[in-house]
């Protein structure tokens, strides 16, 4: 079910800015592929680009393709609603519905889009979705208290649990642990490895050791000098990336030389 | 030549100093207790009236207790003490008209307003007796008309300008008209509601639901100002969840933003009702005058509470007596319905977000 994608030189704008340039990658399917680089270098705007978050933004639009599954996500004839569908996206800070219980934030992603569910099935998704994201132990004594009153690592993992309730092929996270403190950071890393049996994964992070521990693939971005475009430096396998890379940047970047 | 020979020398640490001369905690009470009785004893002597003594106090107190602050303490502290008597003044001289304001209205109206005040109409009531009820369900009918027809347009109105317009031109053409329309004054409105109806049904028309019209009118800038500064304060976050779990951006309003925004809109709403349920131009104008019960919006001339004040004080009839009492128990019966509406808002505003699940 999990699908890869294919970016194709693709530049990225917020109006007349151009913030990303020329970007082609393949992602893996059923793999954690890790994006890093300085801060402002396009990661989060690149990853945004992925599910068409990034037209939320008024006056961002693209050039170029990325293709899910042989379907171009950007083609006049696709419903960016239906795209962000099967694309699910977990944010830097968590942020549960907060006129919802845990119960109903689980269930957010179906109920707000108008699925009428019977009681029975509805329980069943919601345990299934918070065991996949390792949060049902914790709360199933509480799945009625409001999701805001869970710690800051446990709704992360209620997003994540968010997410993955309604089935999408594709799961962005955009440095999902940077607001987390280290215990929970290794509560979500692990769940990101149970994922990647059934999710095509992509993570922004900047903690290089995060990126190494989870990733199997690693994209490198760099701005192409002061005031200019991000753009992808390398992409490879992540042992790779992090032992011998291809560009002396990268290495720079990893050995912690810059940025 | 000599040798400069360098003694060692203890360093010199000036003491830290922290407890100075204070005035004692109940000073400012001393000085305000003093100067009144010092304001009381001049003016009685003098014959002034009791304003002028409490001014005479108030300007005692703000120049006596700086300068006891300045002997005693220091020069920040005076200006300190300076500065907390006015706004202790300030607050004073902006409370006293409000406060004055109730005692009157209370004393004078609560003897008027009984069972019969408040059941019967002033329909063949010549003299004593009679009631506002006419006019209580003409305010609450219009009013209510006012508020269906304002929210819906003033809140989708909001909901255009903070997830539509944005920072467009169209946004700002229409947040400066909103601006505009919150200082027109209450007779133009009135002007032009009589206008449009007379326009579509002849002149000389009195209507109610004309007044609701009116009213709506005033309405609609509260409700579009207060529901976008509260649909503002919900974190873009909460939208970016939302659009990332595929839901159009109709249903995140919906089920996601205006639950999130929810009490402060309803009080926003309140707020705007109290406003205008005092309103009495208007209706004067286009909703007319009666004595009798009306509940038809859309037949007839319609009693309203500030109307009825104002006739039964300006054109009491022979019997000037009971009509001012009259007015006088609507005016206590329409504040009270204002301090209602206010303690709604209040009770609205305080109300969780969470609506909550219910398990089995």
């Amino acid at each position: 079910m999990a699908k890869g994608i294919e970016v194709t030189d693709l530049d990225i704008y917020y109006g007349d800015f151009l913030a990303v340039e020329g970007v082609s990658m393949r992602i893996p399917a059923r793999s954690v592929t890790a994006l890093i680089g300085p801060s402002g270098c396009g990661k989060s705007t690149f990853l945004r680009s992925l599910n068409r978050m990034h037209e939320v933004v008024p006056g961002a639009r693209v050039r170029g393709t990325v293709t899910v599954d042989g379907q171009s996500l950007y083609d006049a004839s696709v419903d960016p609603v239906e795209v962000r569908r099967q694309i699910g996206m977990v944010f830097q800070r968590p942020n549960p519905f907060p006129t919802m219980s845990v119960h109903d934030n689980v269930l957010a992603g179906l109920r707000l889009n108008n699925r009428r569910i019977p009681r029975t099935e509805a329980d069943d998704v919601v345990e299934r979705a918070l065991r996949g994201a390792h949060l049902w132990e914790e709360v199933k004594d509480r799945l009625g208290k409001p999701g805001k009153d869970l710690s800051g690592g446990q709704q992360q993992r209620l997003c994540i649990a968010r997410a993955i309730a309604v089935q999408p092929q594709v799961l962005l996270m955009d440095e999902p642990c940077s607001a987390l403190d280290p215990i929970s950071t290794s509560a979500i890393e692990s769940l990101i490895e149970d994922l990647k049996r059934d999710y095509t994964i992509v993570i922004v992070t900047h903690n290089m050791q995060q990126a190494a521990r989870v990733s199997q693939e690693t994209a490198f971005f760099n701005l192409a000098g002061a005031g200019r475009a991000g753009r992808l430096v390398e992409m490879n396998p992540t042992h790779r990336v992090f032992s011998s890379p291809d560009s002396p940047d990268t290495e720079a970047y990893v050995s912690g030389r810059f940025g | 030549m000599t040798d400069v020979l360098l003694e060692p020398t203890q360093p010199q640490f000036a003491r830290l100093v922290v407890r100075k001369a204070r005035l004692p905690r109940w000073a400012p009470a001393l000085t305000a207790v003093v100067a009144l009785a010092a304001a009381a004893l001049t003016g009685l002597s003098l014959g002034w009236s009791p304003v002028a003594i409490v001014v005479c106090a108030a300007a005692v107190h703000v120049v006596a207790l700086p300068a006891w602050s300045r002997v005693v303490e220091n020069g920040r502290a005076a200006v300190d003490r300076l500065a907390t008597s006015l706004v202790w003044v300030s607050l004073a001289v902006a409370l006293l008209p409000l406060v004055s304001l109730l005692q009157q209205v209370v004393a004078r109206g609560a003897r008027e307003v009984d069972g019969q005040f408040l059941t019967w109409s002033m329909r063949n009531v010549v003299g004593s007796g009679g009631g506002i009820y006419h006019a209580v369900v003409g305010t609450l009918l219009i009013t209510l008309a006012a508020a269906a027809i304002s929210v819906p347009l003033g809140l989708l109105s909001a909901i255009y300008l903070v997830e539509y317009g944005g920072t467009s031109r169209v946004a700002s053409g229409l947040r400066f008209l909103v601006d505009v329309m919150t200082g027109i004054p209450s007779i133009v409105v009135g002007l032009f509601a009589y206008a449009t109806f007379a326009l579509l049904l002849g002149p000389g028309i009195h209507l109610g639901i004309g007044g609701a019209v009116a009213l709506s009118l005033l309405m609609v800038p509260i409700v579009v100002r207060s529901a976008e500064e509260m649909l503002k304060l919900v974190p873009a976050e909460l939208r970016e969840a939302s659009y990332a779990l595929g839901v159009p951006k109709w249903r995140t309003i919906w089920h996601v933003v205006l639950p999130a925004a929810r009490s402060g809109i309803l009080t926003g709403v309140t707020l705007a009702i109290a406003r205008v349920v005092g309103e009495t131009a208007p209706l004067l104008i286009i909703a007319g005058a009666t004595d009798s019960v009306n509940t038809n919006l859309f037949s007839g001339q319609m009693e309203s509470l500030p109307v009825f004040i104002y006739y039964s004080y300006t054109q009491p009839g022979l019997h000037p007596e009971h009509a001012q009492g009259h007015a006088w128990g609507a005016a206590l019966v329409l504040i009270a319905i204002v301090v209602l509406l206010n303690l709604a808002a209040r009770l609205l505003g305080r109300l969780p977000a969470l609506r909550s699940h219910r398990r089995r």
